[in-house]
């Protein structure tokens, strides 16, 4: 889809189009909007992880002046909601199975009065055993989360039994067979913690009901769809009767792509024929919404003395927590992940997902990646150190190169992996490294780690109107969540119609008038979307050519688009009409309006059944696949044990960056995100209560626990599919990032006995612990 | 319904005259009673920074400010921040690195970061990654964050 002439939009860090807005202040988002005679809503939150609910008492909270209604669980109907499992209550009803749950809700004048009387509410329950450990949920005889797991519907072929929500196996090559043929093999386990998102913006609603019964809803979302689509699947009502829009998103990161709020909104909208805005406080964020899944892996890798790899097997567990969510696709994508961007002929995962007592797991930047490459990138680590052999260059020999094919037989259309380890071994930053010397009292040392990740899944369209003066109106439904896609998007289109950016106006995402659009997840909006703002473009280009055929007296193929917004004849200079010129003609003579549409599904399948086998995977097509490699240089500290980051050089290929800015943006900030997961960042559980849901107990890097040399290589291996050859960068920067720096830990400790950590965070503490003779280390 | 304090403010350079009640925090009169939206509420607890304006120079949580201790106090919110349309030095170098992306921590870092050059007009990267160091960022990364700080310090000339 590159047609390889110059460009005028695409390629260039054009301004972000809604940059000013939000420099001003005037960008609205959820908290900013109100309707009129609209009320406030609060929730109360379950205080058991696991409980019969045995009655309600509304009574005192009803009576409090100000309150318009008290719903709870029983004035909810009972549908269920999930995107692949549909296991969810839109409040709990008959009993909870997280602290925090909402059990009610309370409509009132304003947030004070409602927040108030929703601890009024009394709820008698009947407490049931919690199951807080994944360990636990495996165990004979454990309570069940959820007893009707058998009947609930699921849109993939699971294995599910007991706690155990989804269990998959995959495996390619003969994994006994590679292990026999390796002369060293590396095992460990390895955990990750919960991590929150931690958006700054916290997650909110506000709905609105007319007087036919149709509910119009705003919300902090990633997709306006996926609310339509969960919101009606647990009210019961018909898609067609709830309109989803969404204002300025304040950062999401995964939390705000499925259900928070939004069902409670609109089922107190419904009840009280009143708008209805409920946003959640900091604490309700942390403890309501959802987390990144923790991972216990165990892992093996097996190797030849000259640093080939032959043998991968991986073992995992993963708390999901109280609700199917997106668990099932962070199991099977995390294992689809577990062979790294290598070739290693024989490789096993299996992995178990179970239900749990806590706050639901879910999509996280990452989607399971971060965790995965923690272990098989500190391994391959370990077997460059045990070989001496360059942590560049095992990665080198062994990468996936050309069409690889990915685990399980997906060829790669575009690969840029190699180049990116290149580029990284090459840079002058990377190679004068220790030139100066390190600092007194400090460790000094670096490390390397690299993923892929993929961008795609599930369906997309674009719409690209041309209207009467020859600008244009693009409409994806794709929600720009402050990672820059609108801009990205009338990049594309503006591109591809050789037109001014500042003729392309992107429209809101609205599930009434936009395509549908599956959501701003799985890194897909540039790759994705972007590829059907091309087509359709492209069909908006063969319109205007048939009707200019016409107006110019010439054969169709003979005219081109020219820059500035023209059509005209090939070799004929001054034949040409300006687009708008086509466009009345089309609105007022003939051929009608001109409207470009495309819509698609990536469907290459993930599983190539002559290669590999695969039973309880959630997907069966995923996407196509961009590369990172990522080195960064530590210092820690020989008094406290604490790791700080001075410098990180990624090399990221992205296919083609069409705004390099702002790949550099999610590059940056990913890396950021990894550094908060590698080194500080734990939802910390007691019984299930979440104990830091502050951010003062809650530690998100601040500016100075950052480092200001972050570089980015942008490496550019067209994808045949990418709009322009464009594939995503939303999620890659962090996938490399904790193994990075935990290599980076174990150089800088290389002199006595290098310390490998393999639980995240990597706190002060544990580091200081692992770095003491083993008499002197307290029991951690 | 709680008794109300009758509070004069001058708020982004015009008097304005509110009665709230003794604990209704500077945000809530800001965001609820005078339609200034673009201090946020992203911790309710100081810790976050997205509420900072400016009191009498100096820049402060909104969240923890109560509106009837700031009895004859100049506020500055982002909205006072740019000027017949022309944006502050601030606003015009985060433009100019490309440092705003979710923008929902943007209002208070615009204040905390005019607030910072004000106190030090030619500060070090070190000390504008200590003087932001309030103002959580979800997004950049901070990078683009100090660099457009520094591009400020520069007189715009980076």
């Amino acid at each position: 889809m590159d047609d390889g002439i110059s460009s005028t939009s695409v390629g260039r860090s054009v301004l972000r189009l809604e940059t000013r807005e939000k420099l001003t202040g005037a960008a609205k988002y959820i908290a900013d909007l109100s309707r009129p005679n609209m009320l406030h809503a609060a929730i109360l939150g379950s205080p058991h992880a696991h409980a019969r609910i045995l009655s309600y008492d509304i009574t005192a909270a009803r009576a409090v002046p100000g309150v318009h209604a008290v719903l709870t669980g029983a004035d909810f109907p009972d549908g269920r909601m999930g995107a692949f499992v549909k296991d969810e209550p839109p409040i709990a009803q008959e009993k909870v199975r997280y602290i925090g749950e909402p059990v009610a809700v309370v409509a009132a004048d304003d947030e004070a009065i409602a927040r108030r009387a929703a601890q009024l509410i009394e709820i008698k329950y009947a407490e049931l055993p919690a199951i807080v450990r994944p360990e636990d949920a495996l165990a004979e005889g454990a309570a069940l989360v959820h007893e009707d797991l058998a009947n609930y519907f699921m849109v993939y072929d699971a294995v599910r039994y007991g706690n155990v929500l989804s269990e998959t196996t995959l495996s390619e090559g003969d994994i006994e067979k590679g292990f026999a043929e390796a002369d060293i093999v590396v095992e460990g386990e390895f955990e990750t913690p919960a991590q929150a998102h931690v958006a700054i913006e916290p997650c909110g609603a506000l709905a609105e009901i007319d007087d036919a019964g149709r509910v119009t809803l705003w919300s902090a979302n990633q997709s306006v769809f996926r609310v339509q689509a969960n919101v009606c699947e647990s009210l019961k009502l018909p898609m067609s009767k709830l309109r989803s829009l969404t204002p300025r998103i304040g950062g999401g990161f995964g939390n705000k792509m499925e259900a928070h709020v939004q069902p409670l909104v609109v089922q107190l909208a419904i009840v009280t024929r009143r708008p209805i805005k409920l946003i959640l406080s900091r604490e309700e964020d942390f403890e309501t919404v959802r987390v990144r899944h923790p991972f216990k892996i165990r892992m093996r890798t097996g190797a030849k003395k000259d640093g080939t790899l032959v043998a991968r097997d991986t073992e995992v567990l993963l708390d999901g927590g109280a609700y199917g969510d997106d668990s099932p696709g962070v199991l099977g994508y995390s294992m689809l992940m577990s062979r790294g961007p290598y070739a290693i002929p024989h490789a096993r995962a299996h992995g178990r997902l179970v239900y749990t007592n806590k706050i639901r797991s879910g999509a996280f930047r990452g989607f399971g990646n971060p965790q995965m490459q923690f272990a098989g990138e500190t391994q391959i680590d370990e077997i460059a150190a045990k070989l001496g052999i360059d942590p560049i260059e095992i990665r080198l020999k062994n990468a996936l190169r050309g069409e690889g094919p990915w685990f399980l037989g997906q060829k790669l259309a575009s690969n840029g992996f190699v180049e990116c380890l290149e580029r990284l071994r090459d840079d002058e930053g990377w190679r004068n490294r220790k030139a100066a010397a390190p600092k007194p009292g400090k460790k000094r040392g670096f490390g390397v780690a690299a993923g892929a990740h993929i961008s795609g899944l599930l369906g997309t369209g674009a719409i690209v109107r041309l209207l009467e003066d020859g600008t244009v109106v693009l409409n994806t439904g794709a929600v720009d969540i402050g990672q820059g896609s609108d801009t990205v998007l009338a990049q594309i289109c503006a591109e591809a119609l050789k037109i001014p950016l500042d003729r392309v106006a992107v429209a809101s995402p609205d599930t009434d008038g936009s395509p549908y659009n599956w959501g701003t997840t799985a890194s897909r909006v540039t790759f994705t979307t972007g590829r059907s703002v091309a087509l359709a473009a492209a069909e908006v280009e063969t319109q205007v050519k048939s009707l200019a055929a016409d107006m110019l007296e010439c054969a169709a193929e003979d005219l081109e688009l020219r820059p500035g917004g023209f059509v005209g004849i090939k070799g004929v200079p001054d034949k040409q009409l300006p687009l708008f010129v086509v466009s009345l003609q089309a609105h007022w003579r003939r051929g009608g309006p001109i409207i470009g549409h495309h819509s698609w599904v990536f469907d290459r399948p993930a599983v190539d059944p002559k290669r590999a086998v695969a039973t309880g995977m959630p997907f069966r097509q995923i996407g196509v696949y961009s590369f990172a490699a990522q080195a960064v240089e530590i210092e820690i500290d020989d008094v406290t044990g604490k790791t700080d980051v001075v410098k990180v050089w990624s090399a990221v290929d992205v296919g083609r960056a069409i705004n390099p800015a702002s790949v550099e943006g999610q590059m940056d900030g990913g890396f950021v995100q990894g550094l908060g997961f590698a080194l500080t960042e734990e939802v910390v559980f007691d019984r299930g209560r979440i104990v830091n849901p502050t951010l003062m107990d809650y530690k998100v890097p601040t500016a100075l626990d950052v480092p200001h040399a972050m570089k980015t290589i942008i490496v550019e291996a067209r994808e045949p599919d990418g709009p322009f050859g464009a594939k995503g960068v939303g999620e890659i920067g962090l996938v490399p990032t904790p193994a990075a720096i935990a290599n980076a830990i174990a150089d800088a400790t290389a002199d006595k006995s290098a310390v490998r950590l393999r639980r995240l965070p990597m706190t002060p503490e544990r580091v200081l612990d692992a770095m003491l003779p083993p008499e002197d280390a307290d029991a951690s | 319904m709680r008794e109300g304090i009758e509070i004069a403010l001058r708020v982004n350079n015009a008097g304005r005259s509110v009665t709230v009640p003794a604990d209704e925090t500077l945000l809530e009169t800001l965001r609820e009673r005078l339609a200034l939206t673009g201090a946020k509420r992203g911790c309710n607890q100081g810790v976050c920074g997205a509420c900072t304006v400016s009191v009498d120079g100096r820049p402060m949580r909104a969240c923890l400010s109560l509106t009837a201790n700031c009895a004859g106090a100049e506020i500055v919110t982002i909205e006072g921040v740019a000027r017949d349309g022309m944006l502050g030095r601030i606003q015009m170098a985060l433009e100019q690195t490309g440092a705003v992306q979710c923008g929902f921590c943007t209002s208070g870092m615009v204040i905390a970061a005019e607030a910072l050059l004000r106190a030090n007009p030619q500060p070090s990267a070190a000390e504008v990654q200590a003087g932001i160091s309030g103002n959580l960022c979800r997004c950049s990364g901070y990078r683009t964050i100090v660099d457009a700080v520094l591009l400020a310090a520069a007189g715009g000339r980076g």
